[in-house]
């Protein structure tokens, strides 16, 4: 085989080249069972379109697939007291085209409306898209700035976690083999918060060279109430930039202000050179959507 | 791995047929059921060749398990020609020269198609944006557009 620096496709692709046992769970325990039983051999299949480009390229081998799309209660959107709960299950598509993901979590919808293409947000789901753990995962900087919390659920029951726990690494999670991601839990978030969501990347279709969601909650007087602020694939995982955030809380809001704290941003990062881009463009170009995020987010708190 | 019997509805009439777990809609449709207007391009979701409308959504079946589409509504190119011919889309396709190799043709179509359906006058932005995922590499994209932007002024649902 070529040496496959850049994990250039060089397989054939127009089959998947293995075979596998095949569940379709209706429930989410009869799952939990069957991935229990076959352990770090099974794999759990969503939207597919991680999961099975990896098995066509013949990175992974699953002994076991255990396709999640029958268990209906993973579905939807729905509110919940003042909380937003979004189902693993629910596609991008349909994020995209809910009223009240694109009013109170705009980073959130301009995230999703910037992954990929209208077919693949037809498939792939976002549960999927937090599980395959990629640290450019386009909706995890916007869900880490509105403090998402995950439903886990296992053989040992359930458990709410921060989303800032989940990820381990490139492409690991806390997850164990037992262990599905069933929920997305939101706070709705107070009027006077605007969030915005900038993502760099060569066409429309590529993965994210940078991206970065910001939150602001905006008090009299422009005071910076709260901040939040995430990147994506500037370090083994999607991070908070804490630096930034310190930096801007409590401060009153103004571009001057905006432009110093986006330089402190490179005190949060700590990216690589890889296929995408080089780590000095990165910690260049992580400056300056800092720093347009902010003005973003802020104009779209003032204006709400 | 046992073969597992799916039934669907494939461009008006109901589909059954057998098939194996690992087996991709793609490769049913052209191999098993002899349509073989959908095409295999890149197989690794960047191209958009292998669309299909699943429940009347685009999406692609090379990254789609036929097990998957069982129960479901699936329609390939060839589901929107029918006893009165060419459709609106695939007319203005052919008067624009938005043809050349054809292959990625298909596809684009049928996202044209699910873009009417939803938004009937879009703009030149908004057909730029839902046809990111399709790639064409003869026609450099002009007349598909032009195509797509003469299709919505006469398009009507017409399936």
């Amino acid at each position: 085989m070529v040496e496959n620096k850049w994990n250039i496709n060089y397989s054939n692709t127009h089959i998947i080249p293995c075979k596998f046992d095949y569940y379709e769970p209706k429930s989410l325990e009869e799952a939990i069972e069957i991935l229990s039983k076959y352990g770090s051999d099974a794999k759990i299949l969503a939207g597919g379109t991680d999961l099975l480009i990896l098995i066509k390229m013949g990175v992974l081998k699953p002994r076991c697939i255990v396709n999640i799309k029958k268990i209906s209660n993973l579905y939807g959107i729905r509110e919940h007291g003042d909380q937003l709960i979004i189902g693993a299950l629910t596609k991008l598509r349909t994020l995209e085209k809910s009223k009240v993901i694109k009013e109170n979590f705009t980073a959130l919808y301009e995230a999703v409306k910037s992954m990929a293409s209208v077919q693949i947000r037809n498939m792939a789901t976002i549960g999927g898209n937090l599980c395959n753990a990629s640290p450019a995962a386009d909706t995890a900087p916007p869900l880490m700035v509105f403090n998402a919390s995950l439903k886990v659920v296992g053989l040992n029951g359930e458990k709410i976690i921060p989303i800032t726990r989940f990820f381990k690494g490139p492409k690991r999670t806390i997850l164990k083999h037992d262990e599905i991601l069933t929920e997305i839990i939101l706070s709705c978030p107070s009027n006077r918060t605007g969030s915005a969501f900038i993502k760099i990347a060569r066409t429309a279709m590529d993965l994210a060279k940078v991206n970065i969601a910001v939150k602001l909650v905006i008090g009299e007087d422009n005071v910076i109430e709260d901040v939040a602020v995430a990147l994506g694939s500037v370090a083994p995982t999607p991070i908070r930039a804490f630096s930034v955030e310190e930096y801007l809380h409590g401060k009153i809001f103004s571009e001057e202000i905006a432009l110093e704290a986006s330089k402190l941003v490179v005190k949060d990062i700590s990216p690589i050179t890889d296929a995408r881009s080089t780590a000095e463009y990165r910690r260049y170009i992580s400056k300056v959507i800092t720093y347009e995020a902010l003005v973003k987010a802020f104009k779209r708190a003032k204006w709400r | 791995m046992i073969n597992t019997r799916i039934h669907f509805k494939l461009n008006g009439r109901y589909v059954d047929i057998d098939v194996e777990p690992n087996e991709l809609l793609i490769n049913v449709l052209r191999e098993k059921l002899e349509l073989t207007g959908t095409k295999y391009g890149c197989g690794i979701g960047e191209c958009g060749a292998c669309t299909v409308l699943v429940d009347g959504e685009p999406v692609l079946s090379c990254l789609l398990l036929a097990v998957d589409v069982n129960g479901k509504e699936v329609i390939t190119i060839e589901g929107l020609d029918r006893d009165q011919g060419l459709n609106t889309i695939q007319k203005a396709f052919l008067e624009e020269g938005a043809i050349q190799c054809g292959y990625c043709i298909p596809g684009f179509i049928l996202v044209a198609k699910k873009l009417l359906d939803e938004n009937p006058n879009p703009s030149i932005e908004e057909i730029i944006d839902y046809i990111r995922g399709n790639l064409c590499r003869c026609t450099g994209y002009v007349n598909i557009l032009r195509a797509i932007i003469k299709a919505s002024k006469e398009y009507k649902n017409d399936f």
